[in-house]
């Protein structure tokens, strides 16, 4: 299937990998304070919520590439070079499309450091 | 105009060493947090001077003397790569210290309970197997071991700092928290509230004394005895005021009568450094300010001002509180 240009234009689709990013950081933020506030207590190994944090981030990760792709491909339609300047729906959807696919990177990036915590907590 | 300059980088300079500076470690963990900020300043520095380079750089050349490759390795590689290569090296370096720092001490380690009320330290030292010796605004430790703080308070959040030593804690009503100090030097330090909780948190700070083991387990010993009964008549009578005066419905001394719990414990207040969470010198003089100007030297304090005695009683209490070695 080819993308095609929209001409109902939606700015939804570039809030999604941030969106993403945030959730991620609010769940592994909450699971790990209940983790240690409610089962394990403060001087137990937190491995439960560390698991835990693993899949959202490999889920994370994986929606944040799936937006990306879709960014990228916006980005190519027809054969459109940068900068995605003229005033054109076309140029439109895939100026709207490379800021997807920027934002993407930035958040596979912010995503990735919030987990980098995991490597170094290994109690509450 | 050179003294402002001079002043400035005097006013600058002093924060780098002295009692109160974290720039000049006396311990473990503020050794960490010293390579921490030096490592983090040099860091942020190069980048600063890379983004200069690259600015005076970009005005200065044309940019028709760019290949389209060129230009897509400098937003690339300058853009991306490099900055998140670099700020990964700085997260990684900054996060690697903490999980050591949060790490209870090993077990048998002294412990100490501080809790913080408005606007003095209620301090109890908890050595293994003996029975808790209460103290106040004032902690002592024994140089080269991790010492375990518990932290606490009845009243609003307040923060304990020790700069020299190490980072600082929250003190959180209705909650525990836990700080792991190691003295690396003996000396005498300061610390102080590092979180508003009002009128005088200002006047919220303490002493801290870093002893050789045997010197700190003399003046523990010490410090677990009651009061030495008063010789000298003036304080003798000093003793008699400080009960009839009702002093003793909020300060303990121990060995006497007065058993009260609202204020710090005074059975050996004379030895302490300071008085009053560390805004007077310990001598006569100041516990007569103290007693009598109460509210002058600390704003809305809780101790209700005694200036109503004649001075002669507030000389014989100073004489007596002074004498509690
Ligand atoms: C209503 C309770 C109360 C009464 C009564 C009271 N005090 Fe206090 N006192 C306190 C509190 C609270 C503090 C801590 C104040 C601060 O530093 O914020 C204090 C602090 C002190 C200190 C400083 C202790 C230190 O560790 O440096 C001295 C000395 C002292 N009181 C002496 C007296 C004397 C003498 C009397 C009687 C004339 C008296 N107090 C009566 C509550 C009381
Ligand atoms: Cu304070």
């Amino acid at each position: 299937m080819r993308e095609t240009v929209n001409k109902q234009e939606t700015l939804w689709l570039l809030a999604f990998s941030p969106a993403i990013w945030a959730i991620h950081f609010l769940l592994s933020y909450a699971t790990a304070s209940v983790w240690c506030a409610k089962i394990s207590g403060r001087d137990n190994p937190i491995d439960g919520a560390l698991l835990a944090i693993l899949v959202y981030t490999v889920l994370a990760l994986a929606g944040i590439f799936v937006v990306g792709w879709l960014g990228y491909r916006r980005h190519r339609i027809g054969n459109g070079n940068l900068p995605h300047d003229d005033d054109t729906p076309e140029d439109r959807t895939r100026f709207l499309g490379f800021a997807t696919l920027l934002l993407s990177g930035l958040s596979a990036v912010a995503t990735t450091f919030s987990a980098f915590v995991l490597f170094f907590f290994r109690r509450c | 105009m050179r003294g402002c300059v001079a002043l400035f980088t005097l006013t600058i300079l002093s924060g780098c060493t002295g009692v109160q500076s974290a720039l000049d470690p006396a311990g473990r963990e503020a050794g960490t947090i010293a390579r921490l900020f030096w490592w983090m300043t040099i860091g942020s520095m190069i980048v600063w001077l890379g983004v200069i380079v690259l600015l005076i750089y970009s005005v200065r050349t044309r940019a028709e003397s760019f290949t389209r490759r060129k230009a897509r390795i400098m937003i690339v590689g300058g853009g991306v790569v490099v900055p998140v290569v670099v700020l990964t090296v700085l997260l990684l370096y900054g996060l690697a210290p903490i999980p050591a720092m949060l790490a209870p001490a090993p077990p048998g380690s002294l412990k100490i309970a501080v809790s913080g009320e408005q606007w003095w330290w209620r301090v109890h030292y908890l050595p293994p197997g003996q029975a808790p010796i209460p103290s106040a605004n004032e902690i002592r430790l024994p140089v080269g071991e991790p010492v375990e703080f518990h932290l606490e308070s009845p009243d609003v959040i307040h923060s304990f700092w020790i700069p020299p030593l190490g980072g600082k804690m929250d003190m959180i009503p209705g909650r525990k928290t836990r700080l792991v100090l190691t003295p690396s030097r003996t000396g005498v330090f300061r610390g102080a509230c590092a979180e508003y909780c009002g009128a005088s948190h200002a006047l919220m700070a303490f002493s801290v004394v870093v002893q050789q083991r045997e010197e700190f387990a003399a003046w523990l010993s010490h410090q677990s005895q009651p009061a030495e009964s008063p010789q000298e008549l003036l304080a003798i009578q000093g003793a008699h005021l400080f009960l009839a005066n009702g002093c003793s419905a909020c300060h303990t001394i121990r060995g006497t009568a007065a058993a009260g719990v609202v204020g710090p414990d005074l059975t050996h207040v004379g030895s302490r450094l300071s008085l009053a969470a560390g805004i007077l010198p310990n001598d006569p003089n100041a516990f007569e300010r103290w007693i009598g100007q109460t509210h002058d030297l600390k704003p809305e304090v809780l101790m209700p001002a005694f200036h109503m005695l004649p001075p002669e009683d507030t000389r014989a209490l100073a004489a007596y509180l002074e004498g509690l070695k």
